[in-house]
């Protein structure tokens, strides 16, 4: 029992030296395993007087707690200083940027079509589309425009023949509609729009929205609400709205309505009004019953007023220094 | 139309200024496109009389001039040919001021003093007339300040009118309109018969009485044609846009934009025998004022003699018997022509002018008289002459009728939301014209002449809500029935497809519908597009057939501007002709070229590959829900690399290609890099299965490699359809994992790795089942294709 001591120090000394995990083992089977050293002393007991048993039992004890102890200790420091190794090795410079398959966008002119088609889904109207090749009878006949109307000078149409056209307005649509569906009737019709016509700001190919609106009892106070809760939403502005008597063969009355958006200048955005009766009546809605109104807008032109374009040919270059703009 | 505000002002007078009177033009629907002075900003400038005009003593085209101002005589030097004694001119004092801050102060010319300045039009800013002076009348007053005597201090209004306000296209009519918008009477000027001095007549025939049912004719002689028309007129019919030609064109011009009666004076010596009013033979000729020679066709309607056609109604005189410098004596025509007859007419021969402007949108039929008789009295003022009997040929039943319209007070307050004032409503409508009667719960209204557009009811409430003012009426929001919008769960929202598109990188791109007809044949010569009658320009003349065509463009548009990577999107309609009908498809179409990944410092630069697209195709059709459902077939298409492109089938329907542009067309249009490209229905990718669960397994998975040989030509796809037929629906996963041809592989062959994954939904599968398993699927891969396990 005498040399309990010293072993204890031998094999404190042998920890503190110990470099990794497997030398730490090895000093735990030379002490504490079964034929470890302490081990052994334990098995000497038996030698002692009964007396001097406890206080050497305890003693062994002790001292084989205090190596177990200093063998956990050493070991969790050597796996810390391994951690810290490996994490230090694995130190990478963050500001490195990412590996990435950059985002693309939405062109400007959808972007402006889903806000507006969102404003009016949000108060129960859908969304209607047709086709573009359109014959004549839908384009205009059925909207009030007889051949050789002066409305149709308005309109500089492209034609494949004398009854097929490219339409000149998403209102074909709205007749579409009309011919197949029972009052009450509220949608939007968004698309592709051609006009024979081109220069800084006329382009034979645009984009319009067009919206309908048919039931009992809707007033001209009605569409007068309703256009100036879109502007409104649309600029995200209270900006200040007029509407202007003008003319529509499909409309009486009929409306242009102008926005001020804060510099005392009126600039013309939308054309609409309460649908002509006889509009009604070509596509078998009863104008006594059912009154409605109609409006009209023009995409690019509401996609460069609110995002400051100055050029509507931008819009069909597909110039990705100009696209990338709207992420 | 354009007039001068002082002519209005004539008629009737609100206590408004210009801009005032403009914006309630436009508030009305007259909208107001310009507002012009009637000339520039010039001060110092009188009305001045040369009295001596020698040469200058050191210049051949400088004359000397004595001016008198009225008060005394100034020496000015003037290089003007039209200087001369007794002339009365512009005179622009020293100290004057003329347009462009323009001062005249003394000066000295050859070494003559010069006090001042004689001015032409266009230096005071009238008009763009140059050649000489102004020319004066006589009798104008000597010393008056010039913009006092020609009453420059004026406004020009240029009102853009819609179709349907053919009443508003003279004077009289605009001031109608102001007085009923600003509640004011409005003065008309006196017009009296004028008596006839002899009793010749020229006969008149109306042969087309439904487009021509009225035609009044009065032989006027001995008209001094080169007599000058004043100076008043010649400014009104400035302030309009009308050069000033001769005394009778003038006058007839005067009237149209007076009361807006378009009128014609002939030559009565080219006449022969009676005017007959006829639709044109078909291939008949007629030379025009304007010297242009036109072909006839019979929906034309002519004014002709005996002979031959003389004018094209309604819209243009003709030169053969037009007023001359040496014509006497002449044949004043009023008409009236039916909008329908004259519908598109002009417009077919090219011609628009102000005459078949009005006609076409409606001139007042009962306005002949008047204007015949205002024009009379006009021309015998200015050039003389003795006007003969109104010789007037007529068909009363062919006239328009104008039907009385009833506004139920009921509607008008339902329709606008608010109910108006009887009184108010029935004194709008009354100064615009209408006879009103209140019938108690409606008002019965008898429509004028000049108004062709009140046919409806509706059509009174438009100019009651008109006048009494858009911005005046309520503002609400419609109420109507809560109802809720059903959506397809079975159709993934376009939007929806957008954004996955933008996430995977793609820019979305909008191109014409319509593109150049060479660039359709290189991409689709199998489909001959659809022309345009009337294309905009060669490059833009035939439906697409393709997207494609517009992506590559796009894509041609941007390698020009240095950008090396392009990944563009676009979904529309694509227009293929089938027998008579044309289909009209929406199609996606996406484009990928440069590299797979932006230059970076990862260096892991590389093309993107025909595997990239797929890959961005592949994701798409898995959003389906119902990919197996798509398949891909080895085949050509024109515009695509041959041994790199695959029709995409949905249920063995073809339903687009993908692939890598030919390099022969990339060559061609010179395209940088291989672009990669798919086009694929909407309608096929939108379409999608709604989800029914099946319940999740507890039981382990199991799973086998395999890596067989092959021919290295088999595809692919074949070979899995076969471990799938060989296998049942236990296995739950199957993956190729690796392709490989090189060392340690046959030549001519490859090798194909396969991990199989096997699960059961209610008990483990034992070993003994898997094996049976990879037995048969190795047996039938033996069978179908020759293959050998890899060991």
């Amino acid at each position: 029992m005498e040399n309990l001591a010293p072993l204890v120090d031998q094999a404190l000394v042998a920890i503190q030296q110990a470099k990794d995990a497997s030398a730490l083992d090895q000093i735990r089977v030379q002490y504490l395993g079964k034929k470890g050293e302490l081990t052994q002393l334990l098995k000497g007991l038996g030698k002692l007087s009964p007396e001097e048993r406890p206080q050497a039992g305890e003693a062994i004890n002790q001292a084989k707690g205090k190596v177990q102890d200093a063998l956990n200790t050493r070991k969790a420091a050597l796996a810390e200083a391994a951690l810290n190794a490996q994490l230090a090795n694995e130190r990478l410079d963050v500001t490195l940027p990412g590996r990435q398959q950059p985002i693309g966008g939405l062109h400007p002119v959808t972007r402006t079509i889903e806000r507006i088609e969102e404003f009016f889904a949000s108060i129960g109207f859908s969304v209607a589309e047709g086709p573009e090749i359109e014959d004549d009878y839908h384009n205009f006949e059925a909207l009030n425009i007889p051949a050789h109307h002066p409305a149709r000078a308005m309109h500089d149409t492209f034609y494949f023949d004398e009854s097929t056209v490219l339409r000149t307005h998403t209102s074909p649509v709205q007749v579409r509609s009309m011919e197949s569906q029972e009052p009450p009737i509220r949608i939007i019709c968004p698309g592709r729009v051609y006009r024979c016509d081109s220069d800084m700001t006329h382009s034979p190919m645009f984009h319009q929205v067009e919206g309908l609106l048919v039931d009992q009892n809707i007033s001209f106070a009605d569409l007068k609400g309703i256009l100036q809760q879109f502007l409104r939403v649309f600029f995200e502005d209270d900006v200040r709205v007029r509407f202007r008597p003008s003319y529509f063969p499909f409309t009486e009355p009929s409306i242009e309505v102008d926005i001020d958006r804060g510099d005392g200048k009126w600039l013309e955005i939308l054309g609409c009004g309460m649908v002509h009766p006889r509009v009604f009546e070509m596509s078998g809605i009863d104008p006594e019953v059912y009154t409605g109104f109609a409006f009209g807008m023009g995409v690019e032109r509401l996609a460069m007023l609110r995002y400051g374009v100055n050029d509507l040919r931008l819009f069909f270059d597909n110039d990705l220094k100009f696209l990338s703009q709207w992420r | 139309m354009k007039f001068s505000e002082q002519w209005l002002r004539e008629w009737v007078n609100p206590q408004l200024d210009s801009t005032a009177l403009e914006s309630l033009l436009s508030l009305a629907g007259l909208e107001v496109d310009d507002l012009t002075p009637a000339a520039g900003a010039f001060s110092g400038v009188v009305v001045g009389e040369i009295i001596q005009a020698e040469p200058h003593p050191n210049a051949d085209k400088l004359q000397v001039c004595t001016v008198n101002n009225g008060q005394e005589q100034i020496q000015v030097v003037c290089g003007a040919p039209n200087a001369r004694p007794s002339l009365k001119t512009a005179f622009a004092q020293v100290g004057a001021v003329l347009p462009g801050d323009f001062k005249i102060k003394k000066a000295k010319l050859r070494q003559v003093e010069s006090f001042g300045m004689l001015s032409s039009e266009k230096e005071l800013g009238i008009s763009e007339e140059n050649a000489g002076i102004m020319e004066l009348a006589a009798d104008a007053p000597v010393g008056t300040d010039l913009r006092d005597y020609l009453q420059l201090d004026d406004q020009i209004f240029d009102v853009d009118l819609t179709p349907n306000r053919a009443d508003c296209l003279s004077l009289s009519g605009m001031a109608r309109e102001v007085g009923v918008i600003t509640r004011q009477d409005v003065q008309s000027p006196q017009v009296e018969e004028v008596e006839a001095q002899h009793d010749e007549i020229f006969p008149i025939q109306l042969d087309a009485p439904q487009a021509c049912p009225r035609y009044l004719g009065r032989i006027i002689k001995g008209v001094n044609i080169q007599a000058t028309t004043p100076l008043w007129m010649r400014e009104r019919l400035r302030r309009s846009g009308i050069r000033s030609i001769d005394p009778v064109v003038d006058v007839t011009n005067y009237v149209m934009l007076e009361l807006g009666q378009p009128m014609h004076a002939f030559d009565l010596a080219q006449l022969s025998d009676r005017i007959v009013v006829r639709y044109a033979e078909p291939g008949e000729q007629l030379t025009l004022l304007d010297d242009s020679t036109l072909t006839l066709a019979r929906q034309d309607l002519v004014i002709a003699d005996q002979n031959k056609a003389l004018a094209l109604a309604g819209i243009m005189g003709g030169q053969h018997s037009g007023c001359h410098l040496n014509t006497q004596d002449i044949f004043l025509e009023v008409a009236y022509f039916d909008p329908i007859a004259m519908a598109g007419r002009a417009r077919a021969h090219g011609l628009h002018t102000d005459s078949s402007h009005r006609f076409e949108r409606g001139v007042d039929f009962k306005l002949q008289h008047q204007a015949m008789a205002r024009a009379t009295a006009l021309l015998l003022e200015i050039a003389g002459g003795q006007p003969g009997p109104i010789n007037e040929a007529v068909s009363e039943g062919d006239l328009p009728t104008r039907t009385p319209v009833i506004l139920r007070k009921d509607r008008l307050a339902q329709l606008l939301a608010v109910r108006l004032e009887d009184a108010n409503v029935a004194d709008i409508l009354t100064r615009l014209g209408l006879i009103v009667t209140d019938k108690g719960d409606h008002w019965y209204a008898e429509v004028p002449s000049y108004r062709f557009d009140i046919t409806l009811e509706v059509d009174l409430i438009e100019e009651v809500a008109r006048i009494y003012g858009y911005d005046n009426l309520p503002v609400t929001a419609p109420r109507s029935e809560m109802r809720m919008q059903g959506q397809q769960e079975s159709l993934r929202p376009l939007r929806r497809l957008r954004e996955q598109l933008v996430a995977n990188g793609y820019q979305e791109a909008v191109t014409y519908s319509f593109i150049d007809p060479k660039w359709s044949t290189l991409f689709d010569p199998e489909h001959p597009p659809i022309p345009l009658a009337n294309p905009i320009s060669t490059d833009l003349a035939v439906m697409r057939t393709s997207l494609l065509p517009g992506l590559v463009k796009a894509l041609l548009h941007n390698q020009k501007r240095q950008q090396p990577r392009v990944r563009l999107f676009e979904t529309g309609l694509r227009f293929i002709r089938d027998g008579e009908q044309t289909e009209q498809t929406p199609m996606l179409s996406v484009l990928a070229s440069g590299n797979r990944l932006p230059e970076s410092w990862h260096g892991e630069e590389a093309p993107v590959d025909f595997y990239d697209l797929k890959g961005d195709l592949e994701s798409i059709l898995e959003a389906t829900g119902e990919v197996d459902r798509f398949s891909f077939e080895t085949a050509e298409h024109p515009a695509l690399h041959p041994g790199q492109s695959a029709r995409i089938l949905k249920d063995d329907q073809a339903v687009g290609w993908i692939g890598a542009l030919h390099p022969a067309l990339c060559q061609t249009l010179e395209i940088k890099g291989r672009p990669l490209v798919f086009e694929i229905t909407l309608e096929a990718i939108q379409e999608r299965q709604v989800t029914h669960f099946e319940a999740i397994s507890k039981y382990p998975e199991m799973r086998r490699d395999l890596a067989v040989l092959v021919e290295a030509s088999l595809p692919v796809a074949k070979l899995l359809d076969v471990v799938r037929q060989s296998t049942d629906e236990t296995l739950v996963d199957l993956r190729l994992f690796d392709v490989y041809q090189g060392q340690g592989v046959p030549e001519g062959q490859k090798s194909l790795a396969l991990g199989l994954t096997w699960q059961h939904p209610s008990r483990t599968l034992t070993d003994d089942e898997i094996n049976a398993q990879v037995e048969a699927v190795v047996t039938s891969l033996q069978e179908r294709f020759a293959a050998t396990l890899r060991s």
